[in-house]
């Protein structure tokens, strides 16, 4: 008999907690059925806030289980807390959408906390398989919410793409994983980090061919699932296509949770590879950076506007990866947690862009909006001038952490492409601003907009204006969740 | 040992015959059927290998799903192979180049060593097999307690994806009359049903001619 003992399940409560509270949301739906949509979704919020607090009260020290499976340190509690607060976010501010388009279904809340499940599962990942089985569970459950509004073609279309694209990037993954298991005979991160510390490389010190195949691999569909480019193609599709609560979604809580798991797994297991990766996290983020400074230019319709730039953002965000020291780490961090706030605001004005009971979503419609809908305006103008890094709003701050380390690091070249992607990309983004306060005014949006998005849009609005005056709790949090991926 | 080798042969003979069988038989029908032949001789040559879990997940998940699932698709559908099946040779040139310039760049790397393919010293050895439980029960030892949580995981994964089938295909029809068994049970013997006492070779009454 093989020697059992049972797993300290104390270390993984936020996780089961959830899990259980969403079996029993699904079991509630089923009986009670459509008109338990707004109960279950306020029940959800509920749970996702009852779940960050436990993740907040739970141990700091990094502890194991289900045999080094699951890891929770401040690491995972930094990112499960973004991730919470911005699945918790999107549902509030996506109910009155889901009410009115037809998306009225007791399945949506329930899979949004499964999809957060998943994410929570993927930053915990200690474990190759651990790491696939939370991806996927995350992945699929946003398959299906892409397509909910399955009588859209476009919204089908998002579904679909999103799927085949997935489903491609997922088989890279387990290729990958195979490679290093092969090479390395062990699936949890600590025995691969032991492998190729102790003599994993040859007499020159070059790993082995397969291990550095797998590593490839295993970026590559890290990075499709950031959007980074080259892996970014399906990024404008799906986010136009896919519902508007759901594309806010995309945006907030799934990149977090994939920005993780790349920290996770390149900082982890492959941390004497840092030569190694750093060449293509560098390509990655000069890719990505560019693209979304360019692409965005020629865009017409506001989602797809915000898709390239969440591709540019991505790629700010690799600046600091690929330092690859404790500060770098930490502007990732800072910076996900910036562009998170700023996005959630950004879909909350999305959200309120309703002409006569219709969804619109052209930037054209916004012309003269300053006139019509003042505060939904200004809140609009101070994200673009965030996103932009337009001092003293947040998004500044963001920037200026990564492209610091990256100069402490030596990066200039970097550093330099990065501003200037940054003087490109603020282009577009004031340009939305310009269109609303000098474009002569259309026909304005309908009011009210529900007492949902304007509470959202204040408190975001307030968060990414005030960021400068009291950072501390998001700099110590990512300060002390960077230093533990460096022992 | 000679019986093991006869039964090994017997076993592999029929796998690939039936395999060959599968692409070459006009038949689709007969095709599934010479699938679930193959499966079943693969599965017993699992058994010769001492891996009794593959056989049984091989024949319950290829033959009892998979396969059946082929003979559904290939009934219901009314696909015409024949016609798909027309124009596959003249892609064979290209197919054959194809796969003769792998073959060659696959030589080329491994034959002549170019490609230094080590393996770490310190990579794990696979666990020997242990010689007191088969290897079902390994499995069951370590698949409800050291891998419970993927084990839970992987569970909820499968849920998601029901869930998923059942929010993307589900419609409420409206046009379709339903069994409701509440209104049924609910209903009066006394208002649905009125007897009335009817004469032979009256109006309304059975007639034979």
């Amino acid at each position: 008999m093989i020697e059992f003992s049972a797993p300290d399940y104390l270390t993984a409560l936020p996780e089961m907690f959830l899990a259980t509270v969403s079996l029993v949301l699904l079991m509630v739906g089923v009986f009670v059925g459509n008109r338990s949509t707004k109960l279950l979704t306020w029940l959800s919020v509920v749970a996702m806030g009852a779940a960050f607090i436990m993740v907040l009260v739970g141990s700091h020290a990094p502890s194991t289980t289900f045999f080094g499976m699951f890891v929770s340190d401040s690491f995972s509690i930094f990112m499960k807390c973004l991730v919470l607060i911005g699945a918790a976010v999107t549902l509030i501010m996506g109910m009155g959408y889901v009410k009115r388009e037809s998306m009225n279904r007791f399945e949506f809340p329930v899979l949004i906390l499964i999809a957060t499940l998943g994410m929570l599962l993927m930053i915990s990942a200690n474990d190759l398989i651990a790491l696939y089985v939370g991806l996927e569970l995350q992945s699929l459950s946003l398959y299906i919410v892409a397509a909910f509004r399955r009588e859209s073609i476009r919204s089908s279309e998002a579904g679909l793409k999103y799927f085949v694209l997935g489903a491609l990037s997922s088989g890279m993954l387990l290729y990958g994983c195979s490679m290093i298991y092969g090479f390395t005979g062990f699936t949890g991160f600590h025995e691969i980090a032991a492998v190729i510390g102790h003599g994993g490389g040859d007499a020159h010190g070059v790993a082995p061919i397969g291990i550095l195949i797998g590593l490839v691999f295993i970026a590559a569909a890290l990075a499709f699932k950031v959007s980074a480019v080259p892996f970014h193609m399906w990024t404008p599709d799906v986010y136009e296509g896919a519902p508007t609560p759901v594309t806010a979604f995309f945006a907030a809580a799934p990149k977090i949770a994939a920005m993780a798991l790349f920290l996770r797994v390149l900082l982890g297991p492959f941390h004497e590879l840092v030569e190694q990766w750093q060449q293509i996290i560098i390509f990655i983020s000069i890719a990505s950076m560019v693209l979304g400074a360019f692409a965005a230019i020629g865009q017409r319709n506001i989602k797809r506007l915000i898709a390239y730039s969440s591709i540019g953002h991505i790629g700010y965000a690799m600046v600091g990866l690929s330092a690859g020291t404790p500060d770098g780490v930490r502007g990732v961090l800072v910076y996900l947690a910036i562009y998170m706030v700023m996005s959630l605001g950004t879909f909350a004005c999305i959200l309120a862009m309703r002409r006569r009971g219709q969804m619109v979503e052209r930037i054209e419609d916004l012309a003269g909006l300053s006139k019509t809908n003042p505060m939904i305006a200004l809140a609009l103008a101070v994200f673009m001038f965030s996103m932009a890094g337009i001092p003293p709003m947040a998004g500044f701050f963001g920037k200026l952490y990564v492209f610091l380390a990256a100069i402490e690091e030596g990066l200039y070249a970097l550093a330099v492409i990065g501003v200037l992607t940054s003087a490109v990309g603020a282009f577009y983004y004031i340009r939305i601003v310009k269109v609303m306060y000098f474009d002569k005014p259309t026909e304005g949006f309908d009011k009210p907009m529900g007492a949902e998005i304007s509470s959202v849009l204040a408190v975001t609005g307030f968060v990414t204006l005030f960021f400068f005056v009291y950072p501390t709790p998001v700099i110590e949090g990512a300060q002390a969740a960077a230093a533990l991926l460096f022992p | 040992m000679i019986i093991e080798t006869i039964v090994f042969y017997v076993l592999a003979v029929v796998t690939v015959a039936a395999g060959v069988m599968v692409i070459a038989s006009r038949n689709p029908v007969q095709s599934v059927l010479f699938l679930i032949l193959a499966f079943f001789n693969a599965s017993g040559l699992f058994v010769l290998l001492g891996a009794e879990f593959l056989a049984m997940i091989l024949i319950i998940v290829y033959v009892g799903a998979v396969a059946v699932l082929f003979l559904f698709v290939v009934m219901m559908l009314d696909i015409n192979f024949s016609e798909l099946r027309a124009g596959f040779l003249q892609y064979l040139p290209i197919g054959a180049i194809v796969g003769i310039i792998l073959l060659a760049e696959l030589i080329l790397v491994f034959a002549t060593g170019a490609v230094d393919i080590h393996v770490p010293e310190v990579v794990a050895v696979a666990m020997p097999a242990p010689d007191e439980v088969s290897n079902t029960r390994a499995l069951g030892n370590i698949l409800y307690t050291r891998y419970a949580y993927l084990f839970q995981g992987a569970g909820f994964i499968l849920l998601v994806a029901m869930i998923g089938a059942i929010v993307l295909t589900h419609r409420q029809r409206v046009d379709v009359r339903r069994q409701k068994i509440a209104d049924q049970v609910a209903r009066d013997p006394k208002a649905a049903i009125t007897l009335k006492d009817v004469k032979p070779g009256e109006e309304g009454s059975w007639k034979s001619d």
